[in-house]
């Protein structure tokens, strides 16, 4: 009787398939390598090779880089830029700490509305900061006499920059904190109080452990968000120098590619340092919590809770009225003299610069890098988590997978004007397309997305596809019916992800755009450059509005997603 | 009479609807090694977290030395804790683990240093004060958190399932050296526990709870050979459990045959249930059973080889269908020729025997 069940004709081992199966592994990871190879990796080293280059091509050893470190301009700007990124983080990390603190360890009400609130500055494009504080500051502002009361002479400068940026990345220092401080052994803290612990020494021996991890990778990440800024110090920043503003005039206002490979490779060194500061950290941070902790749950303080209370109502209201500063500007005629109310910068501003095709652009845009992002992005996760073979090709994918976190935008946006720029590329014609700046945006945003991906697959049990191996049912239909339905909140939040940096980012597109793909983001610039600041609020707010508006969809097609395919994470009990 | 190190009145506890604890009254005594011993969810650990003030009760009091601490913060109480996850503070070395409490209460730098050292040694860890929690093994690990709770000497040591993350022989070990310890210092200890042979190899006595209440307080021999309830008598070892029917005077019918045992509680014609372990019977090796009271002969269904010990379950005719589970010894299970579908003589010994009501 076994032996008529194991030699039953329907259940015949089938050959072909291993062979199918191994081209679609090496195939997929094959395409996975090369696409990241020619879009990443070919436009940095093209950058590498043109920094020590002249004009005409030849080898010239490392002249650019002594000329360019030696100058006066490298000095004032690489001092500004450190100063700028210093003082951000360190205004940034503290606020955003006890933001997060006050969320995670406390009992104030309304936890997911503040929660909300911090993260709103992310979906508005930095320059939003930057026009809303010259609305505010600037030399027709509202509050400017608290400048003066301060003894800073105009907003145009550092101080500017300082709080415009502080602003930008506010919260993507409260989301590293948020999760730094989510989780806490309850038992260290009773332990504590049975030993009789004042607050303060418990906040000092459990608490700041226990976040320091978190602590550095936000401040590592503000410091490398405002080294690379570009758009805040050109729009607020006066005469302040800084070296992501000194890569745009050298290549875009003097087409001089060799010292703008130089300056985006310097650029490059204080971002790689923080990079792997925060991977050594982070390999440290083995996890502090047991199988056997019991999560700390924070019990009611009524003073605690009362000025943490008072203190995040009023960062919550100060981020309201930076945004709400920009989309009131938009609207009134001239300020501040005219404030009745008027759509004249949504309609003839835009015109009137010629970028009232920017809003669409992005949003075309947006939408190619979420579909297509989402796609490719889960796909190569998926082939270099779940299948087998081929595993030379994995260490180089994995590596390149993670290099655009060290990248600066704009050292990306170089590298791919010099790539696809270069007469002899027969990608070149790419250049100055749409498509170049959809590939160009998922590059710039890959390591978080694949970050995400992975975490999702990570948690799906890694036997699944050796069980279906021994059900002989080929990989890709587990692919399809189990591992996609499983992921699809964490493939929508990719997506969601890609969307709303593609409508705000400036940084590697500033470099690529033509007329024809004018993007929202950057029209800010030129809208501020040409004096028409209700315009380039008005195109700010319109940013919001989209990156809003299409959150709240992604957030609803998640709800749904996860109502139709998550039934199995309910408990019955 | 001396006031208790611990007294608990009726201490009753509800989580929402649930009730976690229901009116525990409890008295330890100076010195002693209490556990706490019951199946997860009993509210064993509820009431050391009461009594180490981490938890506050719905009703009833708490008086240390005769000083009522019913609502007294951690801080207030005096009294040193080990949890199951240990809660060493990963970030700071094992030292300054063991001097955290000390430096909470001010002590000079000399004074600390010299506890902390006599700590160590008398946990037997003397040169691991350098060391991280995260490079210690577990039973390491455990030393620390409980050189760091008897740090400042309190009076009272709460021990929360302190070895259940340890393996089987570290357990073993540490079992020995936490009992040593702890009546070397004296220090009045509470342990809880769900390992039954944990509670009866170190306590003084063994509290035994069950769905909140307690069901039995005795030394672990008492607990052990004259369980109150048939709870205890299952909880703590194997035990059998025979349908029996009351002749008077200590007899019970089985089956179709009569015991004679020592527990005459019940009245005559009356429904019961005899509890019996395994171990209380008398072999072919010590003498000619057949003649003994309450002889039986049974065939062996089927052997468990536990190491030392074998299990046997032998189905005895004269019961009518219910089987026995009987220990022997090794060297029995081969002079007697115990395999299966052989068959035993053997005495069960009536004056062991517990009887209790069907429904209890």
């Amino acid at each position: 009787m076994n032996a008529g069940i194991r030699s039953g004709s329907g259940f015949a081992p089938r050959t072909t398939l291993p062979v199918v199966e191994a081209i679609a592994t090496r195939g997929g990871l094959l395409i996975l390598a090369v696409a990241l190879f020619v879009f990443l990796t070919l436009p940095l080293a093209t950058l590498l090779m043109r920094s020590v280059e002249d004009r005409a091509g030849q080898f010239v050893g490392l002249i650019n880089f002594v000329d360019y470190l030696g100058s006066a301009a490298f000095t004032r700007s690489a001092g500004n830029t450190l100063a700028f990124a210093t003082l951000t983080t360190a205004i940034t990390v503290p606020f955003a700490f006890v933001f997060a603190y006050a969320i995670q360890r406390s009992c104030i009400p309304f936890k997911g509305l503040w929660r909300g609130i911090a993260l709103l500055p992310i979906l508005a494009p930095s320059l939003l900061a930057a026009i809303s504080f010259i609305y505010l500051f600037g030399n027709q502002g509202w509050l400017k006499f608290v400048l003066g009361a301060l003894g800073v002479e105009t907003i145009y400068g550092m101080a500017g920059m300082v709080l415009a940026m502080s602003f930008s990345s506010f919260p993507h220092a409260v989301m590293i904190l948020l999760a730094g401080l989510a989780l806490a052994d309850g038992r260290l803290y009773e332990a504590a109080d049975s030993m009789a612990t004042s607050n303060r020494r418990k906040f000092l021996t459990i608490t700041l452990p226990g976040a320091r991890y978190g602590l550095i990778s936000a401040a590592m990440v503000v410091f490398t968000m405002a080294v690379s800024e570009f758009g805040v110090p050109k729009v607020i920043g006066g005469n302040t120098s800084v070296l992501a503003i000194d890569i745009y005039k050298q290549v875009i206002g003097q087409q001089n590619f060799q010292v703008g490979a130089v300056v985006g490779i310097v650029l490059l060194l204080p971002v790689l340092a923080a990079f792997v500061v925060d991977s050594a950290v982070r390999k440290r941070n083995q996890s502090l919590l047991t199988a056997r902790s019991v999560p700390y749950s924070p019990r009611p303080d009524r003073g605690r809770d009362l000025v943490l209370l008072i203190y995040v109502v009023g960062v919550s209201i100060a981020l309201l009225l930076v945004i709400g500063m920009a989309v009131f500007g938009s609207f009134v005629k001239v300020w501040p003299y005219n404030l009745s109310f008027t759509l004249h910068h949504y309609t003839y501003g835009f015109e009137e610069a010629g970028v009232d095709n920017a809003w669409l652009n992005s949003v075309v845009m947006a939408l190619w890098c979420a579909l297509a992002g989402a796609a490719l992005t889960f796909a190569g996760a998926y082939w270099l988590e779940k299948t087998r073979g081929a595993d030379w090709l994995r260490p180089p994918i994995q590596l390149q997978a993670m290099t655009p976190t060290a990248v600066p935008g704009l050292v990306l946006g170089i590298g791919y004007i010099l790539f696809f720029n270069h007469p002899a590329n027969p990608l070149g014609f790419l250049y100055g397309t749409m498509t170049i700046l959809v590939l160009s945006t998922i590059v710039h945003f890959y390591s978080s997305s694949h970050l995400t991906a992975v975490t999702a697959l990570k948690q799906l049990d890694s036997e699944f596809e050796s069980v279906s191996a021994s059900l002989k049912v080929p990989f890709y239909k587990t692919f399809w019916r189990v591992t996609v339905p499983v992921c699809l909140p964490a493939i929508a939040d990719i997506g969601r992800y890609y969307f709303v940096n593609a409508m705000t980012t400036i940084s590697a597109v500033v470099f690529l755009y033509s007329p024809r793909t004018m993007l929202a983001s950057i029209s800010i610039v030129q809208l501020d450059e040409a004096g028409a600041v209700g315009a380039a609020a008005a195109m700010a707010t319109l940013i919001v509005v989209t990156s809003a508006g299409v959150s709240v969809i992604f957030f609803a097609v998640e709800w749904w997603l996860a109502r139709r395919t998550q039934a199995w994470r309910r408990h019955s009990i | 009479m001396a006031t208790a190190a611990l007294l608990l009145e009726g201490i009753h506890k509800a989580f929402g609807g649930f009730v976690a604890l229901d009116s525990i009254d409890l008295e330890i005594h100076a010195g002693e090694l209490v556990c706490f011993l019951g199946p997860s969810g009993c509210g064993k650990t509820t009431l050391l977290r009461i009594i180490a003030g981490l938890e506050t009760q719905t009703r009833g009091r708490v008086l240390q030395n005769g000083r009522d601490v019913s609502r007294a913060p951690p801080a207030a109480r005096d009294y040193g804790i080990v949890f199951q996850s240990y809660a060493l503070f990963p970030n700071l070395s094992v030292r300054s683990n063991v001097a955290y409490g000390l430096v909470n209460r001010r002590k000079g730098r000399a004074q600390i240093d010299a506890r902390v050292k006599e700590l160590l040694s008398l946990v037997g860890l003397p040169d691991s004060g350098e060391k991280f929690p995260g490079q210690c093994s577990g039973g390491q690990q455990q030393r620390v958190a409980l050189a760091r709770a008897l740090a400042t000497a309190p009076s009272l040591l709460l021990l929360d399932e302190p070895l259940s993350a340890l393996d089987a022989k570290e357990r073993d070990r540490l079992r020995g050296e936490v009992r040593q310890l702890q009546r070397r210092l004296r220090v009045t200890t509470i342990m809880v526990t769900h390992d039954q042979e944990e509670a009866l190899s170190m306590s003084d006595r063994v509290v035994v709870m069950n769905r909140g209440r307690i069901e039995q307080i005795g030394a672990p021999l008492q607990v052990y050979e004259q369980p109150a309830t048939p709870f205890v008598a299952d909880f703590l070892g194997k035990v059998n459990v025979l349908n029996a029917v009351s002749l008077g005077g200590g007899r019970y019918r089985v089956g179709t045959i009569e015991l004679a045992t020592s527990a005459n509680g019940a009245a005559a014609g009356e429904s019961v249930r005899l509890y019996l372990r395994p171990e209380d019977r008398v072999l072919a090796d010590s003498g000619p059973v057949e003649s003994m009271p309450n002889a039986c002969r049974g065939r062996v269904q089927h052997v468990d080889f536990l190491g030392t010990y074998c299990l046997a379950q032998l189905e005895v005719d004269a019961f009518q269908g219910q089987s026995l589970l009987i220990y022997f010894s090794l060297n029995q299970s081969h002079e007697l020729g115990v395999r299966d579908g052989a068959s035993i003589t053997f005495a069960l010994r009536g004056e062991r025997v517990r009887v209790f009501a069907p429904g209890e």
